[in-house]
């Protein structure tokens, strides 16, 4: 099944796309000024309540520096070795305590769900940040539609197991499938997407081709790429990095600038797109998300619930 | 008998060769990464990638350093000659990598870096290779070795150990998971140090055995 050019992808979905596509990009001076070197300001003003209005870091950025170790441990890895990986066709495998359990395809996935731009800062654990326009929907989206039963209290995620395709997994550097997790009320949260796409166009595949996770007031390891099942479960589940090392990676993995890292400090991060004198700013309580999700851990110890 | 005089012939022919040329190859890496700087091709991060590649030369050249003795013990082929040049340059290399670290990376924040100074284990054993290369740097030249006597100074020297240790342990401990390469360097040091110290255990039971045998 190939797609033509001008045929609609994965962030092409009804009602019209709200983003600014990529041939609107690159037809000119118009659509984007240059705030920056290797950082863009978009022109028009970001549709979605939940999108920043910091400069966005390029495309090239955004698909040349990549953590994606089920193609190698290098940045650079994802973009030169995921380029085989097959995204079509594609399924999910949503089950446990849903209403309606069952293999989606992608298409039954992403259908009746509203595909949106949303700009966000992503904070890697690795203290570097960027800013990047995903195209998505909300994962509540998905959720109701299959119907979350009472006893559901965590969503359980994997991706793609598939070591022909994805040269890093023939390795033993995690334990592969990846697993993520999400408290369900942080799944439900409406800043909490799947991503089909950024700067409108299909999600490139170093980025998690073609459903990934984003959660912005995280880590970035919690959003879990390329995603083939859902399962909505009792019991917090085991994630990758906590079972790598439970000591450096906790479950939440809230962004905080109080919580260190055990070998590095949290305090600050460097935003990439800024060339070599792009200096250091301040990490911001759960990324700058404070307001929309602090809430949701009232009463929490976060140094111990980190 | 015709490695011998392979090696002799080697030792002959590198008689005539100066050292300053591995100053200026050593210079080489340098003048790559500027380019890279100039032609802004370091990435998405470059000063990540700057702070990484100055790191992993001044690692290369302490390997480098620490080969030279082992060398001359598995070939007789004899380097020693250049290798005041190879220490320094890996100075030179770990210090534009610290330098890199307190201006570019943590851009004088020196509450942070005051703070990781002594709190995080991969920045401590950092400086603590750092610290063991200053003294080998300052008396890096003939009138040190005069001044302290051939047999001090070869004391001193053997700092170099401390940093090529606490340097492949800090690479080793600033990635997650368990890469190829900072592995590789940590093994690299271990295996040279481990031969050492074999060579000279082997040395001093067989002087015992020797003094046993002239009794």
């Amino acid at each position: 099944m190939k797609r033509d050019a001008g045929k609609l992808g994965w962030s092409d979905v009804t009602p019209k796309p709200l983003w600014l596509n990529r041939r609107a990009l690159m037809a000119g001076a118009g659509a984007l000024a240059v705030a920056a070197p290797g950082l863009l300001r978009a022109q028009v003003k970001p549709l979605s309540p939940y999108s920043t209005d910091a400069l966005m870091n390029t495309l090239e950025d955004i698909t040349s520096y990549n953590n994606y170790y089920e193609f190698g441990y290098g940045k650079e890895d994802p973009k030169a070795y995921a380029q085989g990986l097959t995204v079509d066709p594609w399924s999910i495998v949503i089950d446990g305590l849903v209403d309606k359990p069952g293999t989606y395809d992608l298409a039954d996935v992403i259908k009746g769900q509203t595909i949106e731009e949303r700009i966000y800062r992503f904070r890697c654990v690795e203290a570097w940040s960027m800013v990047v326009p995903w195209n998505g929907f909300e994962l509540a989206g998905l959720l109701n539609r299959v119907g979350v039963q009472p006893g559901a209290k965590y969503v359980y995620f994997e991706t793609l197991v598939r070591p022909e395709e994805m040269p890093g997994q023939t390795g033993a550097s995690l334990e592969w499938p990846y697993r993520e997790g999400l408290r369900l009320d942080e799944a439900m949260h409406p800043l909490t997407i799947l991503a089909t796409g950024l700067y409108g166009e299909d999600m490139p595949k170093q980025n998690g081709a073609p459903i990934r996770l984003v959660v912005p007031w995280k880590y970035g390891f919690k959003s879990i790429k390329s995603i083939v099942k859902i399962s909505l479960v009792a019991e917090m589940p085991q994630t990758t990095w906590n079972m790598q090392n439970p000591r450096e990676y906790g479950f939440y993995s809230n962004v905080n600038p109080e919580v260190d890292h055990p070998r590095w400090s949290q305090a600050s991060e460097r935003p990439l797109g800024g060339g070599l004198f792009g200096g250091r700013v301040d990490t911001l309580m759960y990324n700058g998300y404070a307001d929309q999700v602090a809430s949701l851990y009232a009463g929490q110890d976060l140094s111990v619930d980190f | 008998m015709s490695a011998q005089v392979s090696s002799q012939s080697i030792n002959q022919v590198l008689r005539r060769v100066p050292a300053w040329p591995v100053y200026l190859l050593g210079a080489v890496p340098l003048a790559l990464i500027v380019l890279q700087v100039v032609m802004g091709e370091l990435g998405a991060d470059p000063v990540k990638t700057l702070e990484r590649a100055l790191g992993e030369w001044g690692l290369k050249f302490i390997v480098a350093g620490l080969c030279i003795t082992p060398l001359r013990w598995a070939t007789g082929v004899s380097l020693i000659k250049y290798r005041r040049a190879i220490g320094l340059l890996a100075f030179f290399y770990v210090a534009l990598h610290l330098t890199t670290w307190v201006v570019l990376d943590l851009q004088f924040r020196w509450a942070e870096i005051g703070a990781d100074l002594i709190k995080r284990p991969y920045i401590i054993v950092g400086m603590i290779g750092f610290t063991a290369l200053l003294p080998l740097a300052v008396t890096s030249n003939n009138l040190s070795v005069r001044r302290m006597g051939a047999a001090v100074w070869q004391k001193l020297h053997k700092l170099t150990y401390v940093a090529a240790l606490a340097g492949a342990i800090h690479y080793m401990m600033l990635v997650k998971a368990w890469p190829l390469e900072p592995m590789l360097y940590l093994g690299a040091v271990i295996g040279l140090l481990a031969w050492r110290a074999g060579r000279s255990w082997r040395r001093s039971q067989g002087s015992v055995v020797t003094a046993q045998t002239a009794k």
